[in-house]
């Protein structure tokens, strides 16, 4: 259970960090180490160069720019669970952060080293997919921007080049008074969810639903945006029957299945939890709760 | 022995400069190299809480980091505890009279994960006091006799600070 050898580099900006990246090979970025250094105690990773980011200046930031959020990617989970601008702008972040890992771990993981890893039960990556967030990655040939629907390419892997850095994350946000909702199933407080659901509701005054975000967590390889119940959801009303109803589509989602929980428990899963996130969410946005 | 780095770094009071291998975690680093051995390791792998350490005052798995990454900064250990060779924390005193430990293996992660909890909330729930050792896994006691002894705890440190 001990990490083994490897060259140590701690850059102080991204420029090095990215040329390191480009120029070494089978090399690894250590951001938050929540992920990385179990992987490396156990030796499921074998880097032969390891890139710490923890001495770069100026990529922990948290700043609200009037339609987003803009979060750097050393951003650690504390400081977001912690600020009232993602308490007040993006409520459902951190009703989420509040279930990531415990508090020893959230003091040292990243949103970046989250996003990075990509566990498909991850709760930030959840909430990016809910927010229609975009990540910045930056590269040996510059920096470029890429929407959250496209960044997963698979299980546990972003669709970002070897040489290229996840340098920071664009949260469009929802106007004040939205109803949210993050619920997740797991069968230990903190561990990652078996299956988790993060809900956003626009409702108008006639309490007539006019805009909707769902996103399953931990059942597809990725996060799982449900397009067709958001559609189905908008211009309709609030009832619990109704999300119940349409929360059965998430019965057809393609799903991973393994020790913890068979796909078709996770498929279950997604429809209850699919529904009491928008039922939470409804309630937020009329008011009710 | 792989690459090295020279570092230095504050350990409860007291700074340390040594040579480390880059590979060494924080918790081997402190227990191997500096005999603090007071800091536990059950599962090096983030997820039973033993080697949790105060890192700059908040509360860290020292599995889960690199002894180079410590350099210049200042860690708490549970030897770092107490008030004095003679005194103990009343944390420590309030996990004795309430037999909040059994063999002792998790009281060091137990105790600097409440420190740092007791100091962000100092009027905890019950319910506050579970999440919060959510991360650290006791086999013997049930966790009764932690979670009273925080809450004792609590009720001490509050009436220290008001006096």
């Amino acid at each position: 259970m001990k990490p083994p050898p490897f060259s140590y580099y701690d850059p102080a900006n991204v420029e090095d960090a990215v040329k390191l990246l480009g120029t070494l090979e089978n090399a690894k970025i250590l951001a938050g180490g929540q992920s990385l250094m179990p992987m490396l105690n156990m030796r499921y990773v074998l880097p032969d160069h390891v890139i710490d980011l923890n001495k770069i200046e100026g990529l922990s930031y948290i700043r609200d720019v009037g339609d987003a959020l803009e979060i750097g990617a050393m951003t650690r989970q504390r400081d977001l669970e912690f600020s009232e601008i993602v308490q007040k702008r993006c409520p459902i972040m951190h009703e989420a952060l509040l279930q990531v890992g415990h508090r020893q771990t959230r003091n040292r993981g990243t949103i970046g080293g989250s996003l990075s890893h990509l566990d498909p039960a991850a709760e930030l990556p959840a909430i990016c997919a809910a927010h229609d967030a975009v990540v910045t990655v930056q590269g040996t040939n510059g920096t470029r921007d890429i929407p959250f629907s496209e960044f997963p390419a698979g299980y546990m892997t972003p669709s970002i080049e070897l040489d290229e850095l996840v340098i920071g994350i664009r949260l469009p946000l929802w106007p004040e008074g939205h109803g949210y909702g993050f619920v997740e199933f797991a069968r230990r407080h903190g561990d990652f969810a078996m299956t988790s659901a993060a809900a956003l509701l626009e409702v108008d005054g006639g309490g007539q639903i006019t805009r909707a975000s769902l996103t399953i967590g931990g059942v597809a390889t990725a996060p799982l945006r449900m397009t067709e119940i958001e559609e189905a959801l908008v211009g309709g009303d609030g009832s619990e029957e109704r999300f119940r109803e349409l929360c059965e589509a998430c019965r057809a989602i393609a799903s991973i299945g393994d020790v913890y929980a068979s796909a078709e428990y996770r498929q279950h899963l997604a429809t209850v939890l699919s529904r009491r996130a928008l039922v939470k969410a409804y309630a937020r946005a009329t008011g009710k709760a | 022995m792989g690459e090295t780095r020279d570092i230095s770094l504050t350990i409860n009071g007291k700074t340390y400069s040594e040579t480390v291998e880059v590979r060494f975690t924080l918790a081997d680093f402190m227990r191997q190299q500096l005999g603090l051995t007071g800091t536990h390791l059950g599962c090096e792998h983030g997820v039973c809480g033993a080697c949790t350490i105060l890192f700059d005052g908040n509360s860290a798995r020292s599995c889960l980091m690199l002894a180079v990454q410590a350099d210049g900064h200042e860690i708490t250990t549970i030897e770092g505890i107490a008030i004095s060779d003679d005194e103990l924390h009343p944390l420590q005193e309030a996990f004795r009279d309430n037999h909040g430990l059994q063999c002792g293996f998790c009281t060091p992660g137990m105790l600097t994960t409440l420190i740092e909890f007791l100091r962000d909330n100092p009027d905890p729930t019950e319910a506050e006091v579970r999440i919060a050792i959510s991360g650290n896994l006791c086999r013997c006691t049930g966790y009764q006799g932690i979670v009273a002894a925080a809450l004792d705890a609590a009720k001490r440190l509050r009436e220290a600070n008001a006096a």
